[in-house]
């Protein structure tokens, strides 16, 4: 098997997502078919290869530092969920 | 005569610009054909429908603009891209309230061009689909047979087009997800080039394999609006900076293919294909040469270990992009939540579907310690190879040919118990994602025994999308038509 409920389970609350038994058991069931089928990529030998995380080879792109101010605090905070009008609502952890 | 309706973008716009048809006149006959079609379509996820009366009534109070390559154009664009001040849902529960206070740069430039945005459109959640099932919002439908899907994840955009509700949309390709509901739905689409359209305001999937593209029924149509919304952008840096062609004129430079090598990869060719999209897209070969081209046999090795290293890739950027959606600056808070954990756990629980449940799930365990370098690293090299393979065939010939999908589109239901049969729908298209090239599905007739329409594949070498339009202009002009879905 190449994962367990209980791997499932660990990588949820890494996700910061709350599953219930039911469903890490099915998860996990179709993840280990999926993982299985990507061990595939064992029989390639890649020791001599770079790997290439993006198409494009570019280097970091540099600009003047300056400041910009694009939007309002009052568009900004249009979607937010709970706000006091001037910051981001959430309960107390200190 | 055509139903204005029915006109091609290309058509339109030239009737706009001479000011046969009023922008008004054109914006309300594409109201209309969604009020009667979308009931049974459900393409669209929101119908802006005042203001893109408001607009058009402003552009006509002006007149037509020749500096404006879109004028009153009425186009839909794919959910997931930031449009100002209307929903923007990512076909997703957590987005439902979600109104940007931005446009995405390519919506941007469609608005400076002079188009008007009727509406959104459906989408698999977050993009993750190939039928447009996965929309939490309803699924959308194939106007060509009701009973089956649309393709996906830009399904909704796919099927907009094809039912004549408005006269181009953009869709977003992460692994064919332009490609196949173009294919699906009887139209062209194009993804081009990584970094030739500039990212900026989509909501990001997999941040190395997304392009935005245009979605159309004709070619020409696709060139105009590629044209528009093509080029750096500073918001982006992995948008490249690198002159855009004139898609449109290189058009008019080709009526045949003489000259022309086209690589034929027994991998896409030789295997799985349903016999009716074998026959459509080899007698499309078959056209091409008549028309003057070479084909040659070309290997994609690497194609059977494709599918692997695209959902390792596609599913650890999507891990770590999903990672945003927590319930605090925007989007889905679950208000029963005590302490700020459980804001992020509950909110995204009850926001995010069970297929992006999924892939956030794998993807941060292939990211995960201990697992990185044989899940993650080992794609990304994987991927290199697969560039190269690429690289090696497109250096013998200057398109790539096959098939956009082994069969025509299935039935409503028929493929969503299995999240790994799901996956392989996508053989052929996601190692153009992986390699960062332009791909391209074209209609080249219906299948003989579903009369669903058939997408052929053109993939082109990197920046080459003039070559591509040019192809498939000239083939789709010569290959059986299509016609118009009778929905």
């Amino acid at each position: 098997m190449k994962i367990s409920p209980e791997e499932v389970a660990k990588v949820a609350r890494l996700a910061r997502l709350d599953l219930s038994l039911e469903k890490i058991s099915q998860y996990a069931g179709q993840l280990d078919g999926i993982l299985a089928y990507m061990d595939k990529l064992g029989e390639l030998d890649t020791s001599a290869v770079e790997p290439m995380y993006t198409p494009v080879d570019q280097v970091s792109v540099m600009r003047d530092d300056v400041s910009r101010k694009e939007f309002s605090r009052e568009d900004i905070l249009k979607n937010a969920p709970e706000t006091d009008g001037s910051f981001f609502i959430v309960p107390r952890i200190v | 005569m055509p139903h204005l309706t029915q006109l091609t973008l290309s058509q339109v716009r030239q009737q706009l610009a001479d000011a046969s048809l009023s922008a008004s006149e054109v914006a309300e006959a594409a109201l209309a054909r969604i009020q009667a079609t979308e009931p049974k379509v459900q393409a669209l996820l929101s119908v802006q429908a005042e203001e893109a009366r408001a607009q058009a009534k402003a552009l006509d109070s002006s007149g037509p603009d020749p500096s404006k390559p879109l004028w009153g154009v009425p186009l839909v664009v794919k959910d997931v891209l930031a449009t100002k001040g209307v929903p923007t849902t990512c076909g997703s529960k957590i987005l439902e309230n979600f109104r940007p206070v931005y446009d995405a740069t390519a919506v941007a430039r469609l608005k400076d061009a002079g188009a008007i945005i009727l509406a959104k459109a459906n989408m698999d959640e977050f993009a993750m689909g190939s039928t447009t099932e996965n929309s939490a919002y309803f699924a959308t439908r194939n106007p060509w047979d009701l009973e089956r899907v649309p393709g996906g994840s830009s399904g909704g955009s796919g099927a907009t087009v094809a039912a004549c509700q408005c006269y181009g949309a953009l869709g977003t390709d992460t692994g064919g997800s332009i490609r196949l509901p173009a294919s699906f739905c009887g139209i062209v689409g194009l993804k081009p080039t990584y970094g030739r359209v500039s990212r900026f305001g989509m909501v990001a999937y997999g941040s190395s394999l997304d392009q935005i593209g245009p979605m159309t029924r004709s070619v020409e149509d696709a060139a105009r609006l590629l044209a528009v919304i093509a080029g750096h952008d500073e918001r982006d840096s992995t948008s490249v900076n690198a002159p855009v062609p004139d898609y449109v004129a290189a058009l008019s430079e080709r009526t045949d293919l003489q000259g022309l090598t086209i690589g034929l990869p027994a991998e896409y060719w030789d295997q799985g294909l349903s016999p009716e999209v074998a026959e459509a897209c080899a007698a499309a070969v078959q056209q091409s040469e008549a028309l003057g081209a070479k084909t040659v046999p070309v290997n994609l090795k690497l194609s059977e270990y494709a599918i692997a290293a695209y959902y390792i890739i596609a599913v650890a950027e999507a891990s770590s992009n999903l990672a945003r959606f927590d319930g605090v600056r925007y989007g889905l808070r679950d208000k029963s939540a005590e302490v700020l954990m459980e804001i992020y756990v509950k909110s995204r629980t009850q926001g995010f579907g069970e297929e992006v449940q999924r892939r956030i799930i794998l993807g941060t365990y292939v990211l995960s310690s201990g697992y990185y370098d044989a899940y993650y690293r080992k794609a990304a090299q994987v991927r290199r190879l697969i560039r190269q393979d690429f690289e090696a065939a497109l250096g013998q010939c200057d398109v790539i040919m096959g098939p956009v999908c082994p069969t025509t589109a299935f039935k409503v239901g028929e493929m969503t118990a299995d999240p790994l049969q799901m996956y392989l729908m996508d053989i052929f298209t996601i190692s153009t994602n992986l390699a960062g090239l332009p791909g391209m599905s074209l209609p080249v007739g219906l299948g003989r025994d579903s009369g669903m329409p058939v997408g052929l594949q053109l993939t082109g070498r990197a920046f080459d999308e003039a070559r591509l339009l040019q192809v498939a202009g000239v083939l789709e002009k010569n290959v059986p038509a299509t016609g118009l879905a009778k929905v």
